[in-house]
């Protein structure tokens, strides 16, 4: 199971689709119903689809029987609109306003006194983004971790519809910003999916560049983020320069650090030419990455804050959906680009990188080998690349839906797009890879101490654009 | 167990002489705001309004000086869109980032814009070698957070400058803002800025701070940082890179002029 999600295919109907991955190299199975009264939740038995089905109420005020955690998601406790932002009647251009807000926290029974509760956000130390944390505890113990990651919610998704699909392209990109190309790129391909678009070669190999070229500087930002956690200062440096070198080969690849303005529906909006220099620079670059992942991994004080730190047992991160790399730390071997092929992963063999221990030393090794099979996997690209077209135009077809996907650097990220009669984008879902592994996050902090927090929640390298759209 | 220090001495010098003295603002390539050429543009021709998706262009009603379009920086994403759609070369790239500006009206494309003055003033000088910002996301995508965050990497190294990052806003000068101001950040926001002593300032970083950016006009945002609490500085981009940042920092402190006038770079 993937996601559930909710679109309106004709007035004052509600559709619910339900997309699950079954077997690799099979097309997703979608199944729909169009519920007349409320629908019993499958939350008890798919635990991730929670937070689908709380969305799904938040936005169009569609209730779950049974929800095991029926209070508000997405809107702000206290938000409560008269209308749901995704109704048709929901006045144009009114912005949501907040009563007091409470908060639901669970009760602990015994020793209230000693229970004490830490409140940390929105607004955090440091150049982060916007989520409050919650923390019940006692010393240094950990009991239990409340999440509230929708202070940033910009209703992203309500923003593509009537949007021209072409446009549309630019707020994709926009919705997670370290993501630009994963976002754009699963949009892209879910309106060439509904339209019968074929994207010619050359940009199909280009895409699988850009793609990797992204999980590239995100992984290594990651590397400089869990080095500042584990307080190795040299490592942290080594680690953000060398996000720096990617990001300025980024930019003089495309004009853009975060290779923006370059996707287009139908294939690419210009043609690149990483031939002739691209090749030798990320050479340099792979060579100091070695260097200083060797480091790493003979750093006994790095080693020591990520070994047993954080662990996610596999059947914790399969219920719960955890994704990307944080799913291939816990030992479940999926990964879209091998299962679901899309641009010319399917022309570019690569290995997918799995560690078993589910802690936080095993998903920062997940990334370490995903650096290497991306440089590996870019350099292909350059040695094979296509000559010709980059384009092909894409006749949109009214009525038409399709849905797109692209393991971005967090994992699974789907945008599902239906168009109505008149050709415009009626309803755009997305699901996002941060969505999934904030959800499993918190099961790897009840029961542990303060001092391991902040550690893995950089192993786990989340964004909360990503999540809250 | 690895010589850290050792290795780190080994790199030699990471970080970039710019902008102190010549040398590599490390934006070799980097595309900035299309750049408006009215006596080019044409009558009868609506195509880089019709694909902006920001409405950062828009048609004049009525004739007037310096062309028939309405050119608003401080609304743009620099997506590049127009630049493509154009027909005859009135909106081209650029690589024109350094966009930061004290007064909004100065986003906004005018003819004849008044030539820069060299740095001047005396209002912030016992802040000059030593400001102290934070920052605060209300709603963004996390793509200026991502340029905010590179700027204390070795390459730009914003300790040298006399400019740090501080937790508390109580310690702070001046409040960085990214993101459209989303209706659940506007209080946060607010109350940030209430906590830091006076004399106090404002900096919208990124066009979501500044306008509203793409996600303006939803049930959740609003338009950007103006009339929310007051901006001292604006500094569109999408996002904004971390020179450009750096240059907007250094003239709010008045160690470098103002680059752009009336929507253009008047060196």
């Amino acid at each position: 199971m993937q996601m559930v999600y909710a679109w309106r295919p004709e007035p004052g109907q509600i559709e619910l689709r339900y997309v699950a991955h079954e077997q690799p190299l099979e097309p997703f199975s979608v199944w729909s119903c169009r519920p007349s009264k409320p629908v019993p939740s499958l939350a008890r038995i798919w635990p991730l689809l929670s937070w689908y089905e709380r969305e799904v109420t938040d936005l169009f005020g569609f209730p779950f029987q049974d929800q095991p955690q029926p209070e508000p998601l997405v809107l702000l406790a206290g938000a409560e609109p008269a209308v749901p932002p995704f109704d048709p009647t929901y006045p144009a251009g009114v912005e949501l306003s907040v009563k007091a807000s409470k908060i639901a926290l669970p009760e602990i029974a015994g020793a209230e006194a000693a229970v004490q509760l830490l409140p940390f956000g929105p607004v955090r130390a440091d150049v982060l983004e916007s989520a409050e944390f919650l923390f019940l505890y006692i010393g240094e113990a950990i009991l239990h971790l409340s999440t509230r990651l929708f202070f940033k919610h910009r209703g992203m998704e309500k923003r593509f519809e009537g949007t021209s699909p072409e446009q549309a392209v630019i707020l994709a990109e926009r919705v997670s910003g370290v993501g630009t190309i994963a976002h754009a790129l699963a949009y892209c391909q879910a309106v060439e999916a509904a339209s019968n678009c074929v994207v010619p070669p050359r940009a199909r190999f280009l895409r699988v560049l850009l793609a990797e070229l992204e999980r590239l500087y995100n992984h290594l930002h990651y590397f400089g983020h869990l080095c500042h956690t584990t307080t190795l200062k040299v490592g942290e440096a080594e680690g953000k320069l060398l996000e720096e070198r990617a990001k300025q080969l980024n930019g003089r690849l495309t004009g853009s650090r975060l290779l923006r303005g370059v996707l287009a529906l139908g294939g690419l909006r210009r043609d690149l030419s990483p031939q002739g220099w691209l090749s030798a620079e990320l050479e340099r670059l792979r060579e100091a990455f070695a260097g200083y992942a060797a480091r790493l991994e003979e750093t006994d004080s790095y080693l020591d804050r990520l070994i047993t730190t954080g662990p996610l047992k596999r059947e914790v991160a399969f219920e719960q959906g955890a994704t990307g790399p944080i799913e291939r730390g816990s030992g479940i071997d999926r990964d879209l680009r091998r299962d679901h092929p899309y641009a010319a992963y399917a022309d570019l063999p690569f290995k997918v990188a799995l560690r078993d221990a589910g802690d936080a030393h095993a998903r920062a090794q997940v990334r370490m080998d995903e650096v290497q099979s991306s440089i590996a996997l870019v350099q292909q690209v350059i040695d094979r690349l296509p000559d010709g077209p980059i384009r092909e135009p894409c006749e949109i077809v009214p009525r038409s839906e399709g849905l797109g996907w692209s393991e971005s650097p967090r994992g699974t990220l789907f945008y599902a797009v239906h168009f109505d009669a008149d050709a415009n984008l009626a309803r755009v879902k997305i699901k996002s890879p941060s969505f999934s592994n904030w959800r499993a996050f918190p099961f790897t902090v009840h029961q542990t101490n303060m001092m391991d927090y902040a550690i893995n929640e950089a192993s786990f390298g989340l964004t909360v654009a990503g999540c809250a759209r | 167990m690895p010589l850290w220090t050792l290795f780190g001495l080994l790199e030699g010098r990471q970080t970039t002489s710019w902008p102190l003295a010549e040398g590599n603002d490390g934006q070799s390539g980097v595309i900035g705001m299309p750049r408006y050429h009215p006596d080019l543009c044409r009558e009868g021709c609506e195509a880089c309004a019709e694909v902006c998706p920001t409405g950062a262009i828009t048609l004049r009603p009525g004739p007037g000086e310096g062309g028939r379009l309405d050119v608003d920086y401080g609304r743009c994403v620099v997506c590049q869109l127009c630049t493509e759609a154009c027909p005859t070369g009135a909106m081209t790239p650029s690589s024109d980032w350094a966009f930061g500006v004290s007064n909004r009206a100065d986003l906004v494309w005018r003819v004849h814009p008044e030539p820069v003055k060299a740095a001047q003033g005396t209002a912030r000088r016992p802040f000059r070698r030593s400001l102290h910002i934070r920052h605060v996301d209300s709603g963004s995508c996390n793509g200026c957070e991502s340029e905010l965050q590179a700027l204390n990497n070795p390459f730009y190294n914003l300790h040298r400058l006399g400019i740090f990052f501080t937790a508390s806003p109580r310690f702070a000068d001046l409040l960085l803002v990214t993101g459209p101001v989303t209706y659940a950040m506007r209080e946060p926001l607010r109350a940030t800025y209430e906590a830091m002593p006076e004399p106090r300032w404002v900096m919208a970083i990124g066009t979501c701070a500044v306008s509203g950016g793409v996600a303006e006009n939803g049930y959740a945002c609003g338009h950007g940082s103006e009339g929310v609490i007051p901006v001292d500085v604006y500094l569109p981009g999408c996002p904004p890179n971390p020179a450009a940042i750096i240059e907007a920092l250094l003239m709010f402190l008045k160690r470098s002029p103002q680059r752009v006038r009336g929507g253009q770079v008047v060196d």
